[in-house]
């Protein structure tokens, strides 16, 4: 991370504050891995107290937990390849892959909740049973952090639109592509443990 | 109904005026933040109080002000104490003491949650503020606005409790809120929303501290200085903070959850719909048990800094107590189901925590002969810190034997939930964290301030305090094997317990002599702070490089960054200057860049405080207003640019030759 164009200070006291930040962020993203860990443990106590209530196998539907997966996944890579237009100086071409990162990230959060409204509205809220307040409040944080994230990607865009590239705003976009990507793979987790081991 | 929209559960019934205790207390408290307030007006001094201290981004004047915050809440917390103990000393027989038991529930929660929360964990987090960066030669923490932001939530978390004892209550479920008496069904009332916010809105702070001071010590240590050359201190902070870090969300989701049943219906913990109240239990301790290490970690690093600066030697063992810091690290994640070997869990599960436990023993005894051995042959002064130590050597060693002896299942049995726990964990925890942040603070306070405390006053608080625990305390261990359980409120004469209650509280007596000592030590120095004045930066000789610079040291620390080639870098460089007839090479000043005063951390907990007042009496609006205006002062801050500067060579110049010419 210490290339010469991000050391914006080259007589700084503190050399490498960037490679410093992005540390304290990678050090963040840990702590918040413990928080998802500790979820998922506290899913895989109570996932079968449904008090008599039908469990998450008949209430989900796969592909469409799928599409929802590919679109996150895609954004992801959508992601990536902002990066890369990043460090090659392309201002338009990162905007233009922001937005489409934003649009996937984006429908992945409308159908989590286009999902969590339809149980919901059959009677089968958080309230019903231990398993569902599990399943709500594992899948739900994921999905509150991916709009925070999402929220995060639009402020970015607006400072990106009136800051151009600068070593400040890589940074932050290194920031915000760790998140995505570590978001990414705790779905992978969601999808695995909640959706798919759920359903056999 | 428009009412309940504006101010959701709160009413004027909430106010318990008809309670003389509370609303006494509340009345002290105004009062003080009345004549606060009134001082500020009268003196001017808002704008100095606002530019020098609340938006300072400093890590020294942030830990002076974390310190203060576990002084006053010290006060809190032993009032508390000194109640219980006055009731237990009353209540027997036909007497019912002077607390109903739903006042007495309330405040035994409040001590355990004040005491861990917002005395000992501001105390430990300002010690490290005012001596880790100073000790690895850093000009301020890697985050410094983040630094700031860790304080005020701290204070908010704080504020919220004492709010709670005038507004509405505190939760009366104990210090850990097992549901499902916490539930919604069994504790209908606002303390326990209370206990969740302050300790979600302060543990958000001490987990960005965390991140914070590991990143400082990871990153920021100056040239020459490897890991086996810090300071043991700055090694101990290093552990802590890898705890924080780790344990830290988990309480996050451990209480989250436990929100989510009280307001959204939720059953994690609940007695029905499938919910599972161990859990809970399990889960609070995986956080709980780092936690207490969290607490001594610190402790064990001041006691080893403190004994070899006035044994005049090198720590002996530095790197078994580095291994032995390391293994207490690992092990204390895997020992937390000893807080509850009654759960059932089978006699294998049991064992193996047992086990584990006890195998705890082995580097805290490491520890302690490192100590001794250190001592062994050393030129002892006895100054203030070495007696906080000697006492703890000795206390903490009695605390440390009977916790192995309640890690043998079979014996915890008996002893579990009785006043043998109480008597152990208060041996360890005044014994070991308490002892060792005040022999910190009055080693560190010249540091800090300039000026020495002074040692005769120190001494009396000393005495009485080790007196007075051992007074306190000593009587619960034998009232715990007599049967007596823990949170009793009232008790038959026939169980005998009396005696040794009203014991109790004479010691209780004996300590608070010690906190009042403490006071007029305070006092009394600032008094004299002339006579005490330390010109040399260096008052105890010491061996690290925090006493390479002047006490107090100018806002940048070091004027230049120092570079090392040992584990005592001060102690040999005085060594060498010695062999060369004092003399010392003219430094060389350059730019330093410093980062400027930034108010975004006070504004982002103020409103995260009216965030949390406002879920806990359900006033919706106030909770919007409350979360945008998190989003929003963050959002803005980011969009500064204006966030560091430089301090010219020509100036440090200037700063340093007024501080020497002081000094001569």
């Amino acid at each position: 991370m210490s290339t010469p164009a991000l050391n914006h200070h080259a007589h700084d006291h503190h050399h490498d504050a960037d490679s410093m930040d992005i540390f304290g962020f990678w050090v963040y993203i840990m702590s918040d891995c413990i928080l998802f860990a500790i979820i998922f443990a506290a899913y895989a106590v109570i996932h079968n107290n449904t008090y008599g209530a039908p469990g998450i196998k008949e209430l989900t539907s796969l592909p469409y937990v799928l599409g929802e997966t590919i679109a996150l996944l895609a954004s992801s890579f959508t992601y990536g390849m902002a990066i890369l237009a990043l460090y090659k100086g392309y201002k338009n071409r990162v905007m233009g892959w922001l937005m489409i990162t934003f649009l996937l990230g984006l429908t992945f959060i409308v159908m989590e909740v286009n999902e969590f409204v339809h149980m919901y509205l059959e009677g089968h809220s958080w309230q019903a049973s231990a398993a569902l307040s599990g399943f709500f409040t594992l899948v739900g944080t994921h999905g509150f952090h991916v709009s925070m994230g999402l929220l995060w990607m639009l402020i970015l865009m607006v400072q990106l639109a009136k800051n151009n590239i600068t070593p400040v705003m890589m940074k932050r976009l290194t920031y915000l592509g760790l998140f995505w990507a570590f978001l990414d793979i705790v779905w992978i987790f969601v999808f695995t443990i909640v959706y798919l081991m759920g359903s056999i | 109904m428009l009412e309940q929209l504006i101010f959701g559960k709160l009413t004027l019934e909430a106010i318990p005026f008809h309670n003389p205790i509370i609303m006494g207390a509340g009345a002290v408290m105004g009062l003080i933040a009345a004549i606060i307030v009134g001082a500020l007006f009268y003196y001017k001094k808002w704008g100095y109080l606002w530019h020098e201290w609340l938006t300072s981004v400093d890590h020294k004047k942030i830990g002076i002000m974390y310190i203060i915050l576990a002084f006053v809440m010290l006060l809190r917390g032993f009032s508390d104490a000194i109640m219980m103990r006055l009731q237990q000393a009353m209540a027997v027989g036909q007497h019912t003491g002077y607390l109903p038991p739903e006042h007495y529930d309330q405040i035994f929660t409040a001590h355990g949650v004040i005491m861990i929360f917002f005395m000992a964990m501001p105390f430990m987090f300002g010690l490290l503020n005012l001596a880790v960066p100073l000790q690895i030669g850093a000009r301020d923490v890697a985050f410094p606005y983040l630094n700031s932001l860790s304080l005020w939530l701290t204070v908010v978390g704080a504020m919220l409790v004492n709010i709670s004892l005038v507004v509405g209550d505190f939760a009366a479920t104990g210090w850990l809120a097992y549901p499902p008496l916490s539930e919604l069904a069994y504790s209908p009332n606002v303390g326990v929303d209370y206990y969740i916010w302050a300790l979600q809105i302060s543990g958000v702070g001490s987990l960005l501290s965390g991140v914070n001071f590991f990143v400082t010590i990871m990153k920021m240590r100056c040239p020459g200085m490897t890991l086996m050359k810090m300071p043991i201190f700055t090694w101990a902070a290093l552990a802590t903070m890898i705890l924080v870090i780790l344990a830290f969300p988990v309480l996050t989701v451990t209480l989250g959850m436990l929100f989510l049943d009280r307001y959204f219906g939720m059953h994690f913990f609940t007695s029905d719909f499938g919910g599972n109240a161990m859990m809970y239990i399990n889960m609070i301790w995986i956080w709980g048990h780092p936690e207490v290490y969290i607490l001594i970690l610190p402790a064990f690093g001041i006691f080893s800094e403190v004994v070899a600066t006035f044994s005049k030697k090198k720590l002996f063992g530095y790197t078994t107590m580095v291994w032995a810091i390391g293994v207490i690290t690992i092990l204390s994640f895997v020992v937390w189901l000893h807080h509850f070997f009654t759960m059932g869990a089978g006699a294998d599960v049991n064992a193996f925590f047992g086990i584990a436990t006890m195998i705890i023993a082995i580097p805290t005894g490491v520890k302690i002969f490192n100590w001794l051995f250190t001592m062994h042959g050393g030129r002892i002064t006895f100054s203030t810190p070495m007696l906080w130590t000697l006492g703890f050597i000795t206390t903490f060693t009695v605390g440390g034997m009977t916790g192995v002896l309640m890690s043998v299942p079979a014996a915890d049995f008996q002893l579990h939930n009785s006043e043998f726990l109480i008597a152990h964990f208060h041996n360890v925890i005044i014994g070991g964290v308490v002892f060792g942040y005040l022999a910190g603070f009055s080693y560190w306070f010249p540091k800090t301030f300039g000026f020495k405390l002074d040692e005769r006053l120190g001494k009396c608080a000393f005495w009485c305090w080790i007196i007075g625990f051992y007074t306190a305390f000593m009587p619960l261990y034998v009232l715990g094997l007599m049967g007596m359980t823990r949170r009793l409120n009232h008790y038959d004469a026939s169980t005998g317990f009396h005696p040794y209650l009203v014991v109790a509280a004479i010691g209780t007596a004996i300590i608070a002599c010690g906190i009042l000592f403490q006071m007029i030590q305070l006092i009394v120095s600032f008094k004299n702070r002339e006579k005490l004045r330390d010109t040399t930066g260096d008052p105890w000789d010491g061996r690290t490089l925090e006493w390479s610079i002047p006490s107090p040291p100018p806002f940048y620390n070091f004027a230049v960054t120092p570079v090392v080639d040992s584990i005592d870098a001060f102690w040999e460089e005085k060594q060498k200057r010695l062999a060369n007839n004092g003399a010392v090479q003219k430094p060389h000043y350059t730019d330093i860049h410093m980062p400027k005063n930034t108010g975004t951390g006070f504004i982002i907990a103020m409103f995260s405080g009216l965030f949390g007042f406002a879920l806990v009496w359900h006033i919706i609006w106030l909770v919007l207003v409350g979360f945008i205006g998190i989003i929003v002062t963050v959002i803005t801050r980011t969009f500064s640019t204006d966030v560091d500067y430089y301090v010219k060579a020509a100036e440090v110049q200037k700063i340093e030759n007024e501080i020497l010419n002081r000094a001569n």
